[in-house]
């Protein structure tokens, strides 16, 4: 019995220790997603390669030293009739076995340190862009372009919850992505506007964390045009898995033409700003609006979640003067999780969903906030 | 009453009086480990509500806000109440037996270091039912999440955390106390047991770190509270302070859970190899070079938060340097057991897959410490994999050999050996589904402290969830082991529970009488 038990023990520990070797090997043969992706840049394949060295030299060693025990485990056994020895020291092997591991180590260094530098080359760029993490989603801004806009995640409530067959793209999808074009060195200037967040596009081997107050830099060039998905890295409250990244790398021309049409909605967007909205107008757009930006938090009810996150329906700055609501929206409340959404909304939208809020679910203040309005009170400030 | 412990017979009112306000080193050292028993089911738990919502992708049971508060609570109650009280318990049964000591040096010093910590854990737990909900900022508890951004009941979060840094500086100081002053005469510093030597170590970190955590947990209660701006880039501060200050602290906090785990695993290898340690004084230098370094290596958590390069290159090359001295610990276990006379009861099964989970555990961690690679690696699944390898399977493997290898000691009644075999091939299989694929999917691009995933992610979760189910059961069965083994085991009265047993604690009847060594042996 305890014979057979032996003999298990010995086949289940082999497997378990060759699963993760013979699972790497696998991931180099095929498209398989068991290993890390060799990625589209030079940086994503600096860490692809140490990392490569690394699982080899830590096998070779495992084998070595497994291999060892399973021999001292099979032949040294009681039942075998083996008698102790009483040996319990020996400098030589004692300094070997720390001097050589010490010499590994070193000569290890050298092309860690190399990854690292290439890592870091963050100099001379040819575009640069500004990454802004929000909770819950991406502003990227073309730094000297004039063109700034929101990425958040596209997949319905109704997905996640499983109220409808999920898509292809579960999770994968944005309403804008991220748009670059090839052969070009991407500088990215990586900051938060709340809490830390994490920028995180495998692919490009770019993972920068994003903290309040402080700018992380990563760099891209690739020839490679596709779509590439990343993720959220650092916890950043309950959105924390539902603000992915995704970049389109386009040719040349194909980017020169995205980027005059961002340029050119941008003009266009000016125009709406002076005109006069109708109460209809502005609840249809406010409340897409709040379900996008606010009811993470407020509730698509408007009653908040009691404790943590204050109910807008029957609140006193929702019933109270124009003014103080927009303020609210305008500057964020100092030391709580409602923060300013002067940079994240455009006039028109924070017009529409302060319009929307006074009016709907009950709150009934009647009167009409125009985009005007809130640009007058941007500039008085 | 003063010739023994009062027992169910003597009534309820003396029992319960017994159990707290003993100050007997053998009762603080069951309360302890029956104490972290029960933490290590409740974290258990919250694991497996995280694991059957990740069972598939979407939401199924809970929302992202409640996943939230399980990670966190999950990692909270698993480190602070689980693994470490676990291991005081272990020395204050342990360490005056193996010195040959009464007792502790400090008795009632140690009644209050385990009475307040039942405290601190009641009100961590209680945040859960709070308006707003328990801590949901993940066991690191970064600024500015958890402070502005933070619920209410964060305040008594950092109340629970106080109060279980003083519990384990108590704990601590009376160990290394006990130690320096309660050595059988004879017992040189280099003639103590391994586990008596892993132990001083882990104190003098403990007293270390413990005020560096508080200190951090003070910022955030000012910042919360008082309109400090220690964390707040608004008012002139640094959210990157508190990762610096965290990991100060937590750094040398997993060598506080590993350290004692490699100390039992010394005691019971050669046990069960019939043959000394080997390299006795190399483990001990190991030991204390793992913990120097441990102090000055915590920033390779913080690659990704955009440090200098050379910040950068001098805390890589200092990580990669930790592999050294934990390379000497299992050459010279694996040495140990050659040329020895090799049996596998549970005790050293558990003890031999702890070196090897451990080891794995180790290579993962040499390659999370290249910073380019780690740039990849940095917060997603991989990192999971590797600290349950050498958490999981390193502490709490090593503390489940600990309970066989002692309970026989310790209750005089020896376990089923067929049932604690079953219950480490159980373990050892669910942990490796559970955890081995954890690696794949970080390496795929899997963040962790994910409510949600997409697609591509499906399969190996499923298989790591089926995994961890296994592991939870196999707790479960641990627990019925002990107690069977309490109520129906076969009595033993051998002071030699093993053949190859070497050590004072050996020298005393099973079960160990209430006072042991009132008069010191003499030690060879």
């Amino acid at each position: 019995m305890l014979k057979r038990a032996q003999a298990l023990f010995l086949s289940l520990l082999s497997l378990v220790i060759l699963l993760p070797f013979a699972g790497s090997a696998l991931a180099e043969s095929s498209a398989s997603q068991l290993n890390m992706p060799q990625g589209v840049t030079e940086v994503s394949q600096a860490a692809y390669d140490i990392h490569m060295i690394m699982i080899w030299v830590c096998t070779v060693i495992g084998v070595g030293v497994f291999g060892f025990m399973f021999y001292v485990m099979y032949a040294h056994r009681k039942s075998r009739g083996a008698v102790a020895e009483n040996f319990h020291e020996h400098l030589g092997v004692e300094l070997l076995w720390t001097i050589v591991p010490t010499i590994i180590l070193i000569v290890m260094a050298f092309p860690a340190t190399t990854a690292l530098l290439k890592v870091y080359d963050t100099d001379n760029p040819d575009i640069e862009i500004k990454i802004t993490g929000y909770q819950w989603k991406w502003q990227y801004e073309y730094l000297g372009e004039g063109v700034k806009f929101m990425s958040e995640l596209r997949t319905s409530d109704d997905e996640v919850y499983g109220r409808e067959p999920k898509g292809e793209h579960y999770l994968r999808e944005v309403t804008e992505p991220l748009v670059l074009p090839v052969g070009q060195k991407i500088r990215f200037l990586v900051t938060g506007n709340d809490v830390i967040h994490s920028w995180w596009v495998p692919d490009f081997g770019v993972k920068r964390d994003a903290v309040p107050g402080l700018f992380t830099a990563g760099w891209a060039k690739t020839d490679k045009p596709g779509t590439y998905v990343g993720e959220c890295t650092e916890l950043c409250g309950q959105g924390h898995a539902f603000m992915p990244v995704v970049v389109e790398v386009k040719e040349q021309a194909e980017y020169d033409a995205w980027l005059a049409n961002k340029k050119a909605e941008a003009v266009e967007y000016a125009s709406t700003i002076g005109k006069e909205w109708s109460s209809e107008e502005l609840m249809a757009k406010g409340e897409g609006v709040y379900l996008q930006s606010c009811a993470g938090c407020h509730q698509a009810d408007g009653g908040g979640i009691p404790g943590v996150f204050p109910a807008i329906k029957g609140s006193p700055i929702a019933l109270g003067p124009q003014i103080g609501h927009i303020a609210v929206l305008i500057d964020g409340v100092p030391g709580s999780a409602m923060q300013s959404f002067a940079d994240q909304l455009s006039e028109v939208n924070i017009a529409a969903v302060i319009h929307y809020q006074r009016n709907a679910w009950g709150n009934d203040v009647g009167d009409v906030t125009q985009p005007i309005d809130v640009l007058n009170y941007k500039q008085s400030k | 009453m003063a010739h023994g412990p009062a027992t169910l017979a003597d009534g309820w009112r003396a029992y319960i009086s017994r159990w707290v306000f003993t100050t007997n080193h053998k009762d603080i050292g069951t309360l302890y480990l029956w104490f972290s028993f029960a933490m290590f089911l409740l974290g258990g738990a919250f694991a497996m509500i995280i694991r059957a919502e990740l069972f598939q992708p979407g939401m199924q049971l809970i929302r992202p806000e409640f996943f939230n508060q399980m990670t966190t609570m999950h990692g909270l109650v698993m480190v602070f109440g689980a693994i470490m009280p676990a291991f005081v318990g272990l020395a204050n049964w342990m360490i005056p037996l193996m010195i040959g000591a009464p007792d502790m040096a400090l008795p009632r010093m140690n009644n209050l270091s385990f009475w307040i910590l039942p405290f601190a854990f009641a009100i961590l737990t209680s945040t859960l039912f709070m308006e707003g909900g328990g801590p949901n900022f993940g066991w690191t508890f970064y600024a500015p999440l958890s402070t502005t951004y933070a619920p209410d009941s964060v305040n008594f979060f950092i109340f629970a955390i106080h109060i279980m840094g003083a519990s384990s500086i108590m704990g601590s100081i009376n160990i290394i106390a006990t130690v320096m002053n309660m050595r059988a005469p004879g017992m040189t510093y280099m003639k103590m047991p391994l586990f008596v030597w892993t132990w001083v170590i882990t104190a003098f970190l403990l007293v270390a770190v413990m005020p560096v955590l508080a200190g951090a947990v003070t910022m955030m209660l000012m910042d919360i509270n008082f309109g400090t701006s220690f964390f707040d880039a608004a008012g002139g501060g640094d959210p990157v302070l508190f990762q610096h200050v965290f990991w100060f602290f937590g750094h040398p906090e997993v060598y506080i859970i590993i350290l004692p785990a490699f100390g039992v695993v010394s005691q019971i290898i050669p046990t069960f190899s019939r043959k000394p340690l080997f390299g006795y004084s190399s483990m001990v230098y190991a030991t204390a070079a793992i913990a120097f370094l441990s102090f000055v290596v915590w920033a390779h958590h913080m690659f990704t938060v955009g440090m200098p390069i050379a910040g950068e290159l001098y805390f890589m090359y200092a990580t990669m340097l930790i592999a050294v001295p934990t390379g000497v610990k299992v050459f010279n276990w694996i040495t140990t057991m050659y040329k020895g006379s090799l049996t596998f009861e549970t005790p050293m099964l558990f003890s031999i897959a702890f070196v090897i989970l451990f080891t794995f555990g180790g290579f993962t961690g040499l390659m999370l410490s290249i910073a380019a690679a780690d740039m990849q690696y940095h917060d997603t699944y991989f990192v999971v994999a590797h600290f349950h390898y050498v958490m999981v399977a390193g502490a709490v493997f090593s503390g489940t050999a600990a309970i066989y290898y002692w309970l026989p000691k310790w209750c005089g009644k020896m376990y089923n050996e067929t049932m604690g075999q079953v219950q480490f091939w159980v373990a050892f299989i669910g942990f490796n589904i559970a955890f081995m694929p954890q690696h794949f999917l970080g390496l795929a691009g899997m963040p962790r402290r994910y409510a949600d995933y997409g697609l591509q992610f499906a399969d190996w979760n499923m298989v790591s969830s089926i995994g961890a189910f296994i592991y939870g059961g196999a707790q479960l069965m641990l627990l019925y082991n002990v107690i069977m083994t309490i109520k129906f085991g076969k009595p033993t009265t051998e002071e030699k529970t093993w053949e190859g047993a070497e050590g004072l604690e050996w020298t005393v009847p099973s079960p160990a009488p209430y006072h042991t060594f009132s008069t010191p042996p003499e030690f060879k």
